[in-house]
């Protein structure tokens, strides 16, 4: 199958589309299927092959924070080519609301459009402004993907119909078969929490652990933090007494690897994060490494936990609840194997050979019989009024 | 010279109300298309489901009283009329609820001779038809939408294309063959 795939944000800026996008593409390449990825990207980063750059995007105030977008009339001439170019059977766009290269492919193409929807923002007053410019776009997408049963209920809030629901994908393989690290092992007297996540982002919820982890030392005294994450460190522990900051430790940017690793080593994985979220693949990858999970219990989190049989959860945002959990999950072995053994079960439904046959389902449930993707040329009135001349 | 001014701006709003309507009418068109497209996936997707579960009634790896009653839903879900098409369709998920309610049964088919195959069709057949019928009347729900709008039904953009129709019928697979942790 020739099968578009279009990113809209940054190929150079590590973030949870692109690595989805990426994922999918190398896994549908190596089923062997043609896999073109259409990506804003700056000119000096070096690109895999299969990805083709739609220019630099440019930062813009949107949404609440400053996103780096595509637009204007260079962009959509690049994705008007890239389309004609490619003919592919099916076209895959990720995030087709925002107002980037989705947008524009949405509106330059016609054809099989398969759209994957990411995030479950609230409603914004932007997207009741945009509905009709949006409406007449996204009418052309044949269908839809929700990554979560919440993301969906968003989707259906705001714009209306339905969607399946596929959620993202992971190599749990990958995570499986990690070398665990014997310095983030912990041993019974002194056990270690993992946290991976931007550490100056609030909403990833590290103030929270830092709040909680007084009270688990207390109990645990040989609790080791670590943390992994860019963002400033001496901030993210100016909270927490004197006597307690070599208790956390700092990893900085961690590499796959390192990550997979990680998880395998640590006794208990936290996610304190405290909104914002519509997947949380990292919890997935939590559990293909084994790691027993403790998350807030944000919806998208409760889902992915199976409502909390495959990890524990904790009140959202409370350091108490954060604390209660996690002491009595390092106190209880038994608990923790349990988790493992469930959490190693659960998993098998993200792996990419199941995620990955969904959607393709989709795409072959959309391009049976129908034509390729093409440019939309838009019919004039001459040629509706039956005045043009071939 | 004042009416030419008016006249001039009459025929502006004109033109521009015009190009609107063939936009909105270009708009209806694509959409209908859509809906076409989706049913005949949709249908593509049913009768799948309908020849594999009469195949499998058919091969003699079920015992007699389940595979009479797969044969007879599938025989039913394929002849069915059209206005009948969603109960036959509904009762033939039913069955296959019904035959299928016990794991050992999807177990039996694996394991005779190329059942694996004949299981997996089964499997992605099943999954498929909630996919196929969400797609389609996502495609209903947008064109109704629109049709419903003052400007397509005042100008008649819709023509004498049927008001769509969403396909409604019970879908749910077998548990034993929607588990995704095998």
């Amino acid at each position: 199958m020739r099968i578009g795939v279009v990113c809209p944000y940054s190929w150079d800026v590590p973030g949870g589309v692109q690595f989805h996008v990426r994922d999918l593409a190398e896994h549908l390449i190596r089923l062997g299927h043609e896999v073109s990825v259409l990506a804003p990207s700056d000119d000096e980063t070096p690109l895999p092959p299969y990805v083709v750059s739609a220019g630099r995007a440019v930062p813009v105030p949107y949404n609440g924070s400053v996103a780096r977008l595509n637009f204007g009339f260079l962009s959509a001439a690049r994705v008007r080519r890239w389309v004609h170019e490619g003919d592919f059977e099916v076209l895959h766009i990720h995030e087709p609301a925002t107002p980037s290269l989705s947008l524009l492919a949405c509106w330059a193409a016609q054809g099989p459009i398969v759209a994957t929807f990411h995030t479950s923002n609230p409603r914004s007053r932007a997207m009741i402004a945009a509905y009709p410019i949006l409406q007449p776009a996204l009418e052309k997408i044949s269908a839809r993907i929700a990554v979560s049963e919440y993301a969906r209920r968003t989707l259906v809030e705001h714009l209306g119909g339905d969607a399946v629901t596929i959620p993202n994908g992971v190599d749990v393989g990958f995570f499986a078969d990690a070398e665990p690290q014997p310095e983030w092992q912990g041993r019974p007297e002194a056990p270690t929490i993992g946290f991976i996540g931007r550490i100056d982002e609030p909403r990833k919820g590290l103030p929270v652990l830092m709040k909680a982890l007084p009270a688990i030392v207390r109990e645990a005294p040989g609790t080791r933090l670590l943390v992994a994450g860019r963002g400033d460190e001496e901030e993210a522990v100016a909270a927490l007494p004197d006597e307690l900051r070599s208790h956390v430790e700092f990893l900085g940017m961690v590499s796959d690897e390192d990550k997979a690793r990680l998880l395998r080593s640590v006794d208990l994985y936290v996610a304190p994060n405290t909104g914002g979220e519509s997947f949380g693949i990292i919890l997935v990858e939590a559990m293909s490494a084994g790691a027993p999970v403790l998350a807030s219990d944000l919806d998208a989190f409760e889902q992915v936990l199976d409502g909390g049989e495959a990890g524990e959860l904790f009140a959202n945002e409370s350091a108490e609840a954060l604390a209660a959990g996690a002491l009595r999950l390092l106190h209880d072995p038994e608990r923790r194997a349990g988790l493992r053994a469930r959490g190693t079960r659960h998993v098998r439904r993200f792996d990419w050979s199941t995620v990955g046959a969904d959607v393709l389902a989709v795409y072959e449930t959309v391009a049976d019989g129908a034509a390729s993707v093409a440019p939309d040329e838009r019919i004039g009135l001459r040629a509706r009024l039956g005045l043009a001349r071939d | 010279m004042p009416t030419v001014t008016t006249l001039i701006w009459i025929a502006l709003a004109l033109l521009l109300i015009g190009v609107y309507l063939s936009w909105t009418a270009g708009r209806l068109d694509r959409l209908h298309a859509r809906i076409d497209a989706a049913r005949a996936a949709l249908d593509a997707t049913l009768l799948r489901r309908a020849s594999i579960a009469q195949e499998l009634a058919t091969a003699g790896v079920l015992d007699p009283a389940a595979s009479i009653v797969l044969y007879q839903a599938a025989h039913d879900a394929r002849q069915a009329e059209e206005d009948q098409r969603e109960v036959a369709e509904s009762e033939l998920t039913q069955a296959l609820r019904a035959v299928f309610a016990d794991s050992a049964q999807i177990e039996a088919v694996r394991a005779a001779p190329g059942g694996e195959d004949t299981a997996q069709e089964l499997t992605a057949a099943v999954r498929r038809v909630p996919m196929a019928r969400r797609f389609h009347n996502d495609a209903v729900r947008a064109a109704r939408a629109l049709r419903r709008h003052r400007k397509v039904r005042w100008f008649r953009l819709a023509g004498h294309a049927p008001f769509p129709l969403a396909f409604e019928m019970d879908d749910e697979p077998p548990p034993a063959l929607a588990d995704r942790s095998q």
